[in-house]
């Protein structure tokens, strides 16, 4: 396949460019199509949230959910998902409860980090480890490497995924991880979501090679280009990568190509730069809609049903949000806890300092502080 | 004079040094049409043209790399990085590279250049957006430091980094930035580096700050002046090259001394000037110096108001030292 164009399956109506052989049986299919709605519920709940001043902030997803959507369908049990803070898509579609999303959203006494990260740095073990999720760009590329490569010391069939974005190439973490990948030759995906933008940045400006999953040759894996809005094509492509590493056969390099149509985070104001008439064209790309479109032709789509699921992920979301808005925010204690194993001694003094100063002039006031000004 | 925000005097700083001198150029991630995250560099590359402002891809160690080259010939580089906790893949070229240039070719190439980063909490931030990293970088020689607390001191203090003949790192109190208001002088005009600023005479407690804790020392301070402890609030302004004399000579005017930062204890600044006075002028000191500091930890997110220093812990730290 050609690195510098994107392989599809499906057009902008969801209809097949030719005749192929779906991998998804109608039951995934249909699951894949209801993840992608769950994100955009869960999106949109954020956004709401974020401007109602209830949760400090939030990255959204509309647009890239056919490309986390399938990879994450394309993995197998086991697999480990190194993630990027755009990648919640993944989570939800690996079976992560919203209502745990929603504890990191209000970084409550729930969340599994107790409210230590800003909101969307997710990390989960269960039911799918998806990597703590740092703020720093490509840091994880090295470490979904290292775990590739315990993968393969263990005799473990299990892949690593690292997802990333265009600007994430830049990065020193996508140069070490993927040369290490590739002179290891460990059991690695790489998956970089070219969503047109870092930030204000636009993709053109972030490299000057043709594509970026031409960038593969030279390291010495295979680069696959795939139209990132066709879920059907990113999880064939996913697929045909996932099978390599597990076959012994090393690193890949998939390009997604797809659109940020929100902000970089509701920090973000993308009218000042993102040019009115890309976004209309890839409004007419819209994975949701594609997909919808195919599962219509395949005759697994009906208005009814989309509505039903709508609905019920609008109520299952609410309900999540709501309960968690409603825990207590961390103990004090969780300021000093996991710093080390066990608490050091001086961090054991700072804590009961902290509880002494209350007891004697009264508890701390939180700042009037927003992200990010 | 103008009214200005703490942002906006830094925008102005950097027009007035754009307009000043042709060769300086400004670049980073999201810095051209955006404008920068904070919004620093708003207009620059509308009035200078996006030959000297400029977006770069997404690599800080590229933008430090690429700066060191732009200096040692003839240009310079006011870099950005968008917030300072993201500074560490830059860390190589600015710890080995920017910072030791001078000393390793005998002065036969040079860096000047300013690197300017948002640092600090009190944004709801978190882990990476939020941390104060001063003691690494003063910690390295070669390298100059400074933290500007005031609209006025941080144009003129960008200035006369940007006229410096060695690389700066321009640490920028984002929790600052638009909630202190000052009057900021027209055009061109520099505060000279290596200067401490007095932000309130006091015979009882001396408290040496910088940066966004130079407000929450000035509350606590007015605060301990009700009960008739009054502070002598000095703001260090330049972390490196220090005036040690001006520390010392205010830590001796009243024997009692408090250091504040929102940086962990450990190492931290309030370290140094803890040993600077303990080393030169501990026959004056009535009471053992008190350090108030972010905690050990790392920053975090939904707690941090109990992590950053506030009024009270200030306060506290005056009182002890006062009554010891």
């Amino acid at each position: 396949m050609d690195p510098n164009e994107a392989y599809s399956l499906i057009d902008a109506d969801g209809q097949p460019r030719s005749k192929f052989t779906c991998a998804l049986a109608d039951d995934e299919l249909k699951d894949c199509f209801r993840s992608m709605l769950a994100v955009r519920s869960f999106d949109d709940i954020c956004m709401k949230l974020q401007r109602g001043g209830r949760i400090g902030f939030s990255i959204p997803n509309r647009g890239v959910e056919a490309t986390q959507v399938g990879a994450a369908a394309a993995l197998r049990d086991g697999d480990h998902i190194f993630p990027s803070y755009r990648d919640f898509g993944m989570a939800l579609h690996k079976g992560v409860p919203p209502v745990e999303m929603f504890h990191n959203m209000f970084g409550n006494g729930r969340d599994a980090a107790q409210g230590r990260q800003m909101p969307v740095h997710f990390s989960f073990v269960d039911p799918v480890h998806f990597f703590s999720i740092s703020s720093p760009i490509g840091t994880h590329l090295p470490h979904a490497v290292g775990a590739a490569h315990a993968f393969k010391v263990r005799r473990e069939p299990h892949v690593a995924l690292a997802s990333f974005g265009d600007g994430g190439t830049s990065s020193n973490g996508f140069h070490s991880g993927l040369n290490f990948a590739a002179v290891m030759k460990v059991p690695v995906v790489f998956l970089c979501q070219n969503n047109g933008w870092a930030i204000s940045c636009p993709s053109s400006q972030q490299t000057g090679s043709e594509s970026y999953a031409i960038k593969a040759k030279a390291y010495g894996m295979p680069g696959i280009k795939v139209d990132g809005n066709d879920l059907l094509a990113v999880h064939e492509v996913m697929s045909e990568a996932l099978e390599r590493a597990r076959a012994g056969e090393g690193p890949t390099l998939i390009e997604a190509e797809t659109y940020r149509m929100g902000g970089h985070s509701t920090s973000d104001d993308p009218s000042k730069y993102v040019p009115k008439d890309v976004l209309d064209k890839w409004e007419a790309l819209d994975p949701v809609k594609r997909l919808r479109g195919y599962l219509e032709f395949r005759g697994l789509w009906t208005q009814e049903w989309e509505d039903e699921l709508v609905a019920s992920l609008l109520a299952e979301h609410a309900a999540a949000a709501k309960e968690a808005e409603a825990e207590a925010p961390p103990g004090l204690e969780t300021i000093f806890s996991d710093v080390f194993e066990s608490l050091p001694d001086h961090l054991r003094k700072q804590g009961e300092a902290v509880f002494d100063l209350a007891r004697r002039k009264g508890d701390a006031a939180a700042g009037e502080g927003a992200f990010p000004l | 004079m103008a009214n200005l925000t703490l942002i906006q005097a830094v925008n102005d700083g950097l027009k007035a040094a754009m307009r000043d001198d042709p060769t300086t150029l400004v670049f980073g991630e999201d810095v051209g049409p955006k404008g920068g995250v904070f919004l620093a560099t708003e207009g620059l590359t509308a009035e200078f043209g996006e030959e000297r402002c400029f977006d770069t891809p997404l690599s800080e160690d590229g933008i430090i790399g690429a700066a060191i080259g732009m200096a040692a010939n003839g240009l310079r580089p006011i870099a950005e990085i968008q917030f300072q906790d993201f500074i560490f893949p830059a860390f190589d070229q600015i710890v080995s590279e920017a910072a030791k240039l001078r000393y390793r070719s005998g002065g036969q190439y040079t860096a000047p250049m300013v690197i300017r980063t948002p640092y600090g909490g009190g944004i709801r931030g978190g882990l990476y957006h939020s941390q104060s990293g001063e003691a690494y970088f003063a910690h390295t020689p070669g390298l100059k430091v400074v933290i500007p607390s005031t609209p006025h001191d941080a144009k003129g203090l960008l200035i006369a980094a940007i006229n410096d003949p060695d690389p700066v790192l321009f640490m920028e109190p984002k929790a600052l930035y638009r909630s202190v208001k000052g009057e900021v002088p027209e055009g061109w005009y520099t505060v000279d580096l290596s200067t401490l600023r007095t932000v309130r005479e006091g015979d009882d407690v001396t408290v040496f700050c910088y940066g966004a804790m130079v407000p929450v020392v000035e509350r606590a301070a007015a605060t301990a002046a009700e009960s008739g402890i009054e502070c002598n609030v000095v703001d260090l302004r330049t972390l490196m090259p220090l005036d040690e004399e001006g520390v010392l000579e205010a830590a001796k005017s009243t024997g009692r001394v408090v250091t504040v930062h929102e940086a962990p204890r450990f190492c931290g600044y309030g370290a140094e000037i803890s040993a600077m006075i303990a080393e030169n002028v501990i026959e004056y000191m009535e009471a053992p110096i008190r350090r108030v500091t972010g905690f050990d930890t790392p920053f975090p997110n939904t707690l941090e108001h109990h992590y950053l220093p506030d009024e009270r812990r200030v306060l506290d730290a005056i009182e002890h030292v006062h009554s010891y």
